[in-house]
C-alpha cells in the first residue's frame, strides 16, 4: 500500500513538470493554431539560465526561477517575431516545419556553444525528506508541485480576469474579428508566447533542481510528452493541459511500476493514438464543427 | 513504334550507365592494396559521433585523439621506417547515424585516402561502416564499441579490418556477476540497463547469463531519461540485495541519487561507462556511497601506471577537467595506431592492420593491452569502490 502511495507521489511530481510544459503548447495552439515544437527547447534554455545564474551570479533559487521565467519569455517573443510572424498568413504546415527547424536550431546551437555534455545543476535547496506513514516526500517534490499549481492558477487568472487575457481569448476565437474591434493582434500573440515560454522556463529550473542534471537535448522527450499531454487534455484548453500533464505523469509511473519500464514511452504514444482515434478533441476540448 | 524506340533508348542508357559504374569499380580495385602513406604526413581518419544522441561521448573521444596527436607531432611525429612523419587528422561527424557513418567511412578511405580510421563510439554506427572500410582495406579501431559481435563476421570469423580498444560485453558483464555473487555476497539482484545502446543491453544480457544468484527483476531505461523513481520504488518493494546497472554516468548518476534519496541503500554495481568524474557530481558526493564499477582505467590504478598518471595530468592541464574514460580510450587508440605503424615500419593501411593485430602488452592509459584473435582488447579488469564520492579501493577480479 505504501508502495502504491509512493508511486502516486512519484507520478504527481513528474506530471506537474509535463503539465507546466503542456500549458505552453496549448496556449500557443489555442491562439494561432501552431504546434510550437520549439517549446521543449525553451524549457532547456530555462534550465541552462538557472545553471549559469546560480553558479556564476550566485542567485538564490527564487531569483533564478523568476529570472529564468523572464528570460524565457523574452526568448519566446524573439522566436515568435523572427520565425513565426513572417509566416502568419502562410499555410499551417509551413509554420509547423519552421517550428521543428527552430527546435533543431536551439538544440544544436546550445550543443555547439556549451557542449553536449550533461551538467550537474547546483543544489541551492538542500533536500529534506518527510515521512508520512511510510511514504517519503521530499521538500523539492512539494516545491515542484506547489510552484506548478501556483503558476497554473496564476495563468488561469490572467486568462480569465485581465484585459490581455480577454484579448487572448478573443484572438483565439476569431483573429480577424478581434482585430476589427481594436485588439492589437501582434501584441496579443507575443504576450501569449511570453506567457507560455515563461512557464517552460520555470519548469526548466524546477527540473534542474529536482534531477540535478541538464543537457542541451533535455527538452526533446519531455517536449513531445507534454505535447501528448496537451492533446489528451484537449489542445487549446488550459485546465485540460494541466490535467493531461498529471495523467501522463501518472501513466508513465504506473507503466514503470508494473515492470514494463522499457515500454513507458511507447505507452504514452499509444495513449496519443487512442485519444486521437476515440476522443480527438481531448478531455476538455470543445467539439467545434468546422464549416466547409 | 515510338514505344519500342523509347525502350531501346532507355536500354542503351542503362547499359551505358552500368558500364560507367563498373568502370569506376574496376579502377578502384586495381589500385587497392590499401592506402599508401604519401607526402610528409600519415593521415588518420576520425569517424565519430560529434552530434546526435552519442555526441557527448564522441566529443570526449575527439579531445583524447587530438591530445595524443599533438603529443606525437610535438615529438616530431611517427617513425615510419626511419623517417619522422607528422600525423594529420581528418575528423568527420557521423551524427550518431548508421547511414552517415557508412558514408563517412567511404569518404575517409576513398577520397581522403587515410591510412587508418579511429571510430566509432557506438557499435551500431561502427558496424555500418565496416563494409566500406573492408572494401578499401583500411583498418578501423573503435575506442568503445563493446558488442561481442562487432569484430566478428556473421560466420563467426573475425572481421579482418575491425579492432576495438575496450572490453567486450561478455567479459565485463561476467566480471560484474562474479563480483556481486562472490565479493558482495548478494543473492537477489535487480538489473537496470540502458536499452538505447548495445552497450547497456549487451551487458545486461551477459550479466543475467552468468550471474549465479537470482535476478529478481530486469528493467530498462533509455538515454536521456531523468526519472527513475518509479522503477526504484518497485525495486525497494521487492527487497533486492544489489542493483546491477550497466549504462553511462549521465543516467546512472541520477539512478544513484534517486535511489539514495528514497532510502534504497543497496550496492549499485555498474560498468566502465560509469567511470567518470561527472558521476559523483550528478549523484551528489553524499549519495555516491556503496557504488562499484568494473573498469580498466581509474584514478587509483593510475597511481601505479605512469602512462595513465601522465595522461591525467596533461588532460587536466589542457581541458581543465578530469579525464573521462572515453578520452582515455581514444587516446590509447591513437597510440596503438602509432605502435602498429612503427612495428611494421610502414604506414600503408594493410600493414597497419597487421600491426594492430600483432599488438602485445601495449602500455596504455587504460592498462596493458594485447589484441587477441578476435581483435578484442585483452587487458586487466578491476572493480572500483566509491564511498562518499571518493574512490576508496579497488579489487582485482581474476
Amino acid at each position: 500500500m505504501t508502495t502504491l502511495f509512493q508511486q502516486l507521489i512519484n507520478g504527481l511530481s513528474l506530471g506537474s513538470i509535463y503539465a507546466l510544459l503542456a500549458l505552453g503548447y496549448t496556449m500557443v495552439y489555442g491562439i494561432i493554431k501552431l504546434i510550437n515544437f520549439a517549446h521543449g527547447d525553451i524549457y532547456m534554455l530555462g534550465a541552462f539560465w538557472g545553471y549559469y545564474t546560480i553558479n556564476f551570479w550566485h542567485f538564490n533559487f527564487l531569483f533564478a526561477l523568476l529570472s529564468a521565467m523572464i528570460v524565457c519569455a523574452a526568448a519566446g517573443v524573439v522566436i515568435e517575431y523572427f520565425a513565426y510572424r513572417p509566416l502568419r498568413h502562410a499555410p499551417r504546415i509551413t509554420a509547423l516545419i519552421t517550428a521543428i527547424g527552430v527546435s533543431y536550431f536551439l538544440e544544436n546551437g546550445m550543443s555547439y556553444l556549451y557542449g553536449a555534455d550533461t551538467r550537474d545543476f547546483p543544489q541551492v535547496i538542500k533536500q529534506v525528506n518527510f515521512n508520512f506513514w511510510g511514504v517519503r516526500v521530499s521538500n523539492i517534490q512539494i516545491l515542484i508541485l506547489a510552484t506548478a499549481c501556483l503558476l497554473m492558477i496564476l495563468l488561469q487568472l490572467i486568462i480569465k480576469k485581465t484585459k490581455m487575457g480577454r484579448a487572448m481569448r478573443a484572438v483565439s476565437v476569431d483573429p480577424d474579428a478581434a482585430e476589427l474591434v481594436g485588439i492589437n493582434l501582434n501584441r496579443t500573440i507575443s504576450f501569449t508566447f511570453a506567457l507560455g515560454s515563461s512557464m517552460a522556463g520555470a519548469a526548466g529550473v524546477l527540473i534542474g533542481l529536482y534531477y540535478n542534471s541538464i543537457d542541451p537535448l533535455m527538452g526533446m522527450t519531455p517536449g513531445i510528452k507534454a505535447f501528448v499531454a496537451a492533446v489528451v487534455g484537449g489542445i487549446g484548453s488550459v485546465p485540460g493541459a494541466s490535467l493531461g500533464g498529471f495523467l501522463i505523469g501518472l501513466l508513465e509511473t504506473a507503466v514503470q511500476s508494473v515492470g514494463l519500464s522499457a515500454y513507458k514511452d511507447a505507452a504514452v504514444y499509444l495513449v496519443l493514438i487512442i485519444i486521437l482515434l476515440v476522443l480527438p478533441a481531448g478531455i476538455f476540448g470543445k467539439n467545434v464543427k468546422e464549416k466547409v | 513504334m515510338k514505344k519500342k524506340m523509347i525502350k531501346r533508348v532507355t536500354g542503351i542508357a542503362a547499359i551505358a550507365m552500368s558500364a560507367v559504374i563498373f568502370a569506376g569499380c574496376s579502377t578502384a580495385k586495381t589500385s587497392s592494396q590499401g592506402n599508401d602513406q604519401t607526402g610528409s604526413t600519415v593521415k588518420i581518419g576520425v569517424n565519430l559521433e560529434l552530434s546526435g544522441a552519442a555526441g557527448g561521448y564522441g566529443n570526449q573521444m575527439k579531445q583524447g585523439i587530438q591530445m595524443a596527436t599533438n603529443e606525437i607531432n610535438d615529438k616530431g611525429g611517427v617513425n615510419v621506417n626511419g623517417k619522422k612523419k607528422k600525423i594529420k587528422l581528418i575528423i568527420k561527424d557521423n551524427k550518431t547515424s548508421t547511414s552517415t557513418s557508412a558514408s563517412v567511412a567511404a569518404q575517409l578511405s576513398n577520397n581522403d585516402k587515410v591510412n587508418a580510421i579511429i571510430g566509432t563510439a557506438t557499435t551500431n554506427a561502427g558496424t555500418a561502416a565496416i563494409p566500406n572500410e573492408t572494401k578499401a582495406k583500411v583498418p578501423a579501431l573503435s575506442p568503445s564499441a563493446t558488442d561481442p559481435n562487432f569484430t566478428l563476421q556473421k560466420s563467426g570469423k573475425v572481421q579482418p579490418y575491425v579492432f576495438r580498444a575496450c572490453y567486450q560485453n561478455n567479459f565485463q558483464g561476467g566480471t560484474g556477476a562474479k563480483f556481486i555473487y562472490n565479493n558482495l555476497k548478494a543473492k537477489r539482484v535487480a538489473v537496470l540497463g540502458d536499452n538505447s545502446t548495445d552497450y547497456g543491453t549487451g551487458l545486461a544480457k551477459s550479466f543475467k547469463k552468468q550471474f549465479k544468484g537470482k535476478v529478481v527483476d530486469t528493467q530498462y531505461f533509455s538515454a536521456g531519461d531523468k526519472d527513475f523513481n518509479a522503477i526504484l520504488t518497485s525495486f525497494k518493494h521487492k527487497k533486492v540485495d544489489a542493483i546491477y546497472a550497466p549504462g553511462y554516468y549521465s543516467e546512472i548518476g541520477l539512478i544513484i541519487k534517486q535511489a539514495r534519496q528514497m532510502g534504497l541503500n543497496v550496492p549499485v554495481v555498474g560498468s566502465d561507462g560509469m567511470a567518470d568524474a561527472k558521476l559523483v557530481q550528478i549523484a551528489g558526493a553524499k549519495n555516491a556511497s556503496n557504488i562499484y564499477y568494473t573498469t580498466p582505467f581509474s584514478q587509483t590504478v593510475a597511481k601505479s601506471n605512469p602512462t595513465a598518471a601522465k595522461f591525467l595530468k596533461a588532460y587536466k592541464a589542457r581541458y581543465h577537467t578530469d579525464a573521462p574514460t572515453f578520452s582515455a580510450l581514444a587516446y590509447d587508440s591513437t597510440y596503438m595506431i602509432k605502435q602498429a605503424i612503427e612495428s611494421q615500419k610502414s604506414a600503408n593501411s594493410v600493414k597497419i592492420t597487421k600491426g594492430l593485430a600483432d599488438i602485445k602488452n601495449f602500455n596504455g592509459v587504460t592498462g596493458k593491452i594485447s589484441i587477441d584473435g578476435h581483435h578484442d582488447a585483452d587487458k586487466p579488469i578491476a572493480v572500483e569502490h566509491l564511498n562518499n564520492g571518493k574512490v576508496v579501493g579497488s579489487t582485482q577480479i581474476k
